[in-house]
This record gives C-alpha cells, structure tokens and sequence, in this order.
C-alpha cells in the first residue's frame, strides 16, 4: 500500500464510509497532501465504493480542494469588495512581483501558490489574507513582503 | 471573574489577535507575574468588542476604561500607571472626534452609546474558551429552564410570542419553523447551523462564534428538546480557523460538564453536536445547498418544497438557523418573550448585529435594536464617512441586497422597510461608499463574486449572471449604449424571475438598485462616456492645462508608452490614443498641470 492509501484507509476508518464521509475525507487528504491528485480521488473511491466521477464533481465544486498540485504555503488574499477598496490591488501586485508568479500559480520550488479568494470575513481590517490557517490583516506592500521574508526562510 | 480585584480584557478576535493582541497578552500576564499580581488581576482574551477600527482594545473592569490602538509595548504602562497607580493611561484613551475629548469610559462613547448587544451580549466580556465564565453569565440557564420547568410547545410558543425571525438574511419566523419540524414525523431528526457565512462585508457570525460559542451550542440543544432531535450540526466555513478551534474547545468543556451527551442534566435529554466544515462555496449558505454538502455531495441547492423541516439531512426533517439567530434564543428564554418584543419594530423584534465596512469612519460590529435607522448607524455610530468625504451610497444584504443612497438614510432598518427601499435585510454586511465609489462598478463587482460562487445547476443563473457582466464591463470600458441598459434591465428581471435558488433570485439586485438610485451615472457612462466617480479606467483620459504647464518635459521622460509631446519651455500635450492611463505623468507634475477629465 503506497502512502497515500494507507493515509486514505486510515481516514475511512475515522470518519467511516458513508457518503456523507465523502467531504470529511477529501478535507483530509488536503490537509496532508495540499491537493487531491487524479490518484488519490481514484483510491477515494475505491474505498469509499463510489463512483470516480462523483468524486471528481464533489471534490472539483470546492474551491478549498484543490486538484492542483499547490505549494507547502497557499496565500489566499481576499479579492472582495471591502479589501479593494483598501488597498488590495497594491499588496497583490507585490506578491507577486516578490514571488515571481501570477494569481493561480505556484513558485518552480513547489513552497508558495498565490490565489484570490472570496470574503474571508476580515472586511474590518482589510486588505487581509490567509496564508495555510494562518490570518494576515491591515496589509500594505511594505508588511507583506516582510510577512512573506519571513515564510521564505521556514 | 468575580475573584479578582481587576480585570484586564483583551480583545481576542481574528481581527485584534492578528495585529497585536496575541503578544499584547503574552506581555500583560508576564508582567503582572513579575509584580507578583496574578492572583489579584486577571488577564482575560475575549471576543470583539466590535470598535475594531481601533483595535487592539483593551478594557479594564470594574471601572469600565477603555483603551485603543494598544500596542505589546504599552503593556508596561498599563500595569504600571492603572493598574498599579490606579492612574489611567491618557494617550492610550479614545478621543471623540467632534469634541477632540478623551472619553475613558466605554458607556459613554457614542460608538457604544445606541447599541443594544443581545446576541453580541457576551462578547468582549468574557473569555470564550472558558465555560465556567459562560455559565456565570446566565449561561445554560435557558436550556435548564426549557429542559426542567417548560414542555417542547412552550419553549416554541415563547419563541412565537417573542417574534424573533431568522437573522441569515430571510427573515422567516424561527418559532414556526421550529413548530414545523417538531410536527415532522420521523425517527430521526437534526438540528443544523448554518455558520457559512460569506457575504462580501460580513463577519458577524464569525465573531458571535469566536466571541460566545457557547450560546450557540446552548440555543441548539433548546432547538433538539423542542423539535425532538438528539443531533446537532454545525456547518462551518474552513476560512475562519480560529472560530473553529473556540468552537471545538466549548463542544469538549460542554461535554465534560455534562451539558452535551447523554442524559444532559438529569433529564433524559440526548443530545450531541458534531462540526462539518465548509470548503469554499458561498451558495453552501443556501440551506439546501448546505445540507446537500453534508451529505457530501456537490453543494448544489434544489427546488423548496420539500422544506428541510419536512425532509432534510439525510431525508429527515431538520431545523436550519444561522449562528445569530441561535445566539438570541437564550436570552428570550431567560428573559421571557415580552422583553424581547419590546425591542425593535412591529413586525422585526429585537435587534440586529451588523458588521460595517468600507468608507466608514469605525468599521467594526455593532448590534443595534431593529427600527434604528441607516443614518443613527452611519454617522452616530459609524462616526460618519472617511476623510470628511461625501456618503453616497450603503450596500446591505451583500450579493443579494441593493445599494441605498442618502435619500434613504432615513430608513428605519427591519426587514419590511429595506426590502421596500429596493434592498434587503440579508446577514447583516453593511459597505459604505463615498463619492469616489463608482456605482457601475459597485455593481460589476458584485456580480463578478455571483459568477465566481454560482454552482451552476440552473441555467439562468450560471449564464444570464455571465451574461450580465459581460454588459456592465461593455459599459463600464465606455462601448455601452442606451440598448444595453435596456437589455441589463430586462436580463436582470429574467434571471430574478427564473432562477432556482435565492443565489440567483437576488443576484440582479445589486445592479436593479444601483440603475434605479444612480440611472445618471449609468447614463454618463453610455452617453457622455465618462465616470463621473473617475473610477472607470477606460474612460479616463489624462489632460495638460496649457496655462499650467512650464514645459519642463518631465512627464514626456517619464511616459513609459511616449504619449507626451511638446517643445521645451511650451505646453506639452497628451495623445489620448497612446495613453495607457497609469497616471505616472500626473503623480510626476510638479505644477499640478496634469488632471484627469
């Protein structure tokens, strides 16, 4: 058994087998792997005995599952109306331009992937982001390329 | 609490934590031990406060101070001049702006001032991951009460009489929904809440949850007793991590204190409460959609009836609220119906937690009783607009809601008058813009967020939304026509009337309301192809004033695509063709001889 189905079985056994276990165990392949692969969605289904397909549909219709394969860090900065208005666009252009990567990719060295999400619920201390479950609030360029130094030396 | 000589509330929400409080904490109770004080004073992390334009605050009990902008370094001071001196700590003070006075004392702020906290009552308060200070609050009182003195139909009917409807956005009566699914025959029935929230501009259940969870877990086992269910969901979005952990760690003290589980307090009464977290899908609000996510399906909603109550999770009957509305029902029941009914308007009892936005002088939470109107929110509370600029429009109810001009602000806030006024009540987001706030674009921004969160199930949702877009971007790039605004009108119309689930049944109303309140903006930028808010990048264009300019040929050096040309020490001039509008020529100009028309 490679990793993966071992990771998969064990999560099974947690959760158990229903449908409704479905979400609870894509949530915790992503948790370990960042990402479900075309390989893990199949081993998904095989022990939940569900078809591939429903897999695939239920996994690719959440945004937080991701079926790329994505960086050890995943910033996610809020494109909602109440971060643009601060600031937003600045302190994207900024990560980008020290990552070295558009929106949706992730860095050649496989450590950070770059995307916008919907509100994160922040809109108070916008422009704000989460990098993995961490929250960064009150960006500006300045503070996040320091935030972001700082995530480049771990 | 009531074992200290003092209390030191930090404020411990998403918000303060991320910017300091976390190691403004640390320090507090560091120093303290140092003074040898930490059996008389007592450090306590809260939920918000709501004043998180200022945050980190920090509050000191019993005399009521109230500190803003704290830093980690000021922690010294604090414990030094207050706590120690008993002198309070000026610069660290609010001052109130029309006065320029410092106001130490929270009661007496007119942030505070209106504001009626039922559902927010015990946020910055008390410390959220101790349940002892919960209970000590009234908390678990209420289900005592319902479980040991009152029948299921008196706990609906106090519900009823009280007249709480649901705080999601709706608005639907919650005791009649709790009377449906208690009529409901099945041998399994759940109670579910719903803590999706993801309106752009809302955070009140996050705060309600990270500040108070327990008043939720409490007002869900009330809902098991009174429909008859012995199982309770709540379905919580994963973008709020530290909502989740709080929440996590009042499930396990509430089952330890035998408050969860079997036989709760001696009653008979089963009940448990499991998490389920979201993945990133707005429409999961939806409660079909919601509950079709459980299952672990595609978070897709279907056609009501049937309603949850009759066949939900998994088939069985089952009750839906939101975190807010939970949060009410136990005061109702430890303060009875009447009391509650007092509060608010005739037909919308009690009051309403909104989470302002945008360009409001105090963003932050506030919980004002219903009736209050937009103005009392705005400039009493909400300090006004920022940088002494003009109000020029309010978006409530989020993607489903309508954006409300000055004309309006009058309004008193219920579910009738700003439904009526051409918006809605929804979770409670509220987004203040200024003048500078392009309606178009207001508009094109909204439905950018319904083409990203539509499920794409129902046809005229998923393509009339795209379809939508497509014209306001047409409009708002200046190749817009009078046909087209026409076309906008009707396809909103269509979609409203045509789509499956409240997503797209409310989805045009961000644009009907600002066609209807700003039909001059949206003329200026099919007609006179201008933004009159100079937002519309498209529809700049960038202009020397001859009588200006000194022809000192910086803006010509500096122009990244040579659109500048003039002789040295005479006018130089723009070529709108050229021009890519970065404004580097205008930010350059030392003369201010470069506007934008």
């Amino acid at each position: 058994m490679d990793p993966i189905q071992s990771l998969i079985k064990e999560l099974a056994v947690k959760h158990g087998r229903k449908r409704e276990s479905l979400l609870p165990v894509l949530q915790g392949v992503v948790e370990q792997e960042r990402y479900l692969s075309e390989h893990s969605m199949i081993e998904i289904a095989r022990e939940l005995d569900l078809p591939a397909a429903e897999v695939y549909g239920t996994a690719t219709f959440y945004s937080f599952l991701e079926h790329r394969k994505m960086g050890r860090f995943i910033i996610r900065i809020c494109k909602t109306i109440s971060c643009s208005m601060k600031g937003k666009n600045q302190v994207l252009l900024a990560i980008q331009d020290m990552l070295k990567i558009s929106t949706g990719e992730t860095t050649p060295d496989g450590r950070f992937s770059l995307v916008e999400t919907n509100c994160l619920g922040l809109c108070h201390k916008a422009p704000a982001m989460l990098i993995n479950e961490e929250v960064y609030t009150d960006l500006t360029p300045e503070k996040v390329r320091e935030i972001l130094s700082d995530y480049m030396k771990k | 609490m009531t074992d200290y000589r003092m209390n030191i509330l930090v404020c411990g929400g998403t918000g303060c934590r991320s910017s300091e409080g976390a190691t403004l904490y640390d320090e507090l109770v560091s120093l303290l031990a140092d003074k040898g004080l930490e059996k008389e004073i007592q450090v306590v992390s809260t939920g918000c406060f709501g004043f998180c334009e200022k945050g980190p605050v920090v509050k000191i009990l019993p005399d009521n101070t109230f500190y803003v902008q704290v830093q980690a370094a000021d922690a010294r001071e604090i414990i030094e001049e207050h706590i120690i001196k008993g002198r309070k700590v000026e610069h660290l003070l609010y001052t109130a702006p029309e006065t320029g006075k410092k106001v130490s004392d929270s009661k007496h702020m007119d942030f505070y001032k209106k504001q009626v906290r039922i559902a927010l009552r015990n946020c910055g308060f008390i410390n959220p991951e101790n349940i002892d200070e919960y209970v000590a609050r009234e908390g678990y009182a209420a289900m005592a009460k319902c479980l040991g003195e009152m029948t299921p139909e008196q706990v609906i009917k106090e519900i009823k009489k009280a007249g709480l409807r649901g705080r999601g956005g709706a608005g639907f009566p919650t005791g009649t929904k709790w009377e449906l699914t208690r009529k409901s025959e099945a041998d399994q029935k759940y109670v579910v809440c719903n803590a999706d929230e993801g309106d752009p501009g809302a955070f009140m259940d996050r705060s309600i949850l990270e500040g108070d969870p327990h008043s939720v877990i409490e007002a869900m086992s009330i809902c098991g007793y009174c429909i008859g269910a012995d199982k309770g969901l709540v379905y919580i979005r994963a973008e709020y991590p530290l909502a989740i952990k709080r929440l996590k760690i009042a499930l396990e003290q509430a089952r330890n204190y035998g408050l969860l589980g079997e036989n709760v307090l001696d009653t008979g009464f089963n009940f448990d409460i499991e998490l389920r977290y979201g993945a990133g899908a707005f429409v999961c609000g939806e409660e079909t959609a919601l509950i079709h996510s459980m299952e672990g399906k595609r978070g897709e909603p279907t056609f009501k009836p049937p309603f949850p109550a009759e066949k939900g999770y998994l088939g069985k009957p089952t009750n839906v609220n939101n975190v807010e509305t939970y949060a009410n029902i136990p005061p109702i029941i430890n303060k009875g119906s009447k009391w509650f009914s007092g509060i608010g308007t005739e037909k919308s009892k009690g009051t309403k937690v909104f989470a302002l936005a945008g360009k409001i002088n105090n963003v932050g939470l506030i919980e004002v009783p219903m009736g209050t109107t937009l103005r009392e929110v705005i400039y009493d509370i909400g300090g006004g607009i920022k940088g002494g600029k003009e109000f020029k429009a309010v978006q409530t109810g989020g993607p489903s809601g309508g954006c409300l001009t000055k004309n309006f602000l009058d309004t008193p806030i219920d579910y009738e008058s700003l439904t009526e006024a051409g918006s809605m009540m929804g979770s409670g987001g509220m987004i203040v813009m200024d003048e500078d706030d392009c309606m178009v674009s207001i508009a094109k921004f909204y439905l950018e967020f319904t083409l990203d969160e539509s499920c794409g199930k129902c046809n005229p949702c998923r393509i009339g939304n795209k379809r939508l877009w497509e014209i306001l971007d047409k409009i708002s790039k200046g190749n817009g026509t009078k046909e087209d605004l026409n076309r906008l009108k009707l396809l909103s119309n269509v979609v409203k009337d045509a789509s499956l689930c409240g997503l797209g049944q409310t989805s045009p109303n961000p644009i009907l309301s600002t066609m209807d309140n700003f039909w001059d903006e949206y003329l200026a930028h099919v007609e006179d192809k201008r933004c009159p808010a100079g937002q519309c990048k498209a529809m700049m264009q960038y202009v020397i004033d001859p009588n200006k300019c000194t022809g000192c040929t910086l803006c010509s050096r500096i122009c990244p695509v040579a659109a500048i040309e003039g002789e040295r020490k005479k006018p130089h001039e723009i070529d709108p063709e050229k021009c890519i509008k970065c404004g580097a020529c205008m930010e350059k100009c030392k003369f201010e001889a470069i506007s934008v028309a």
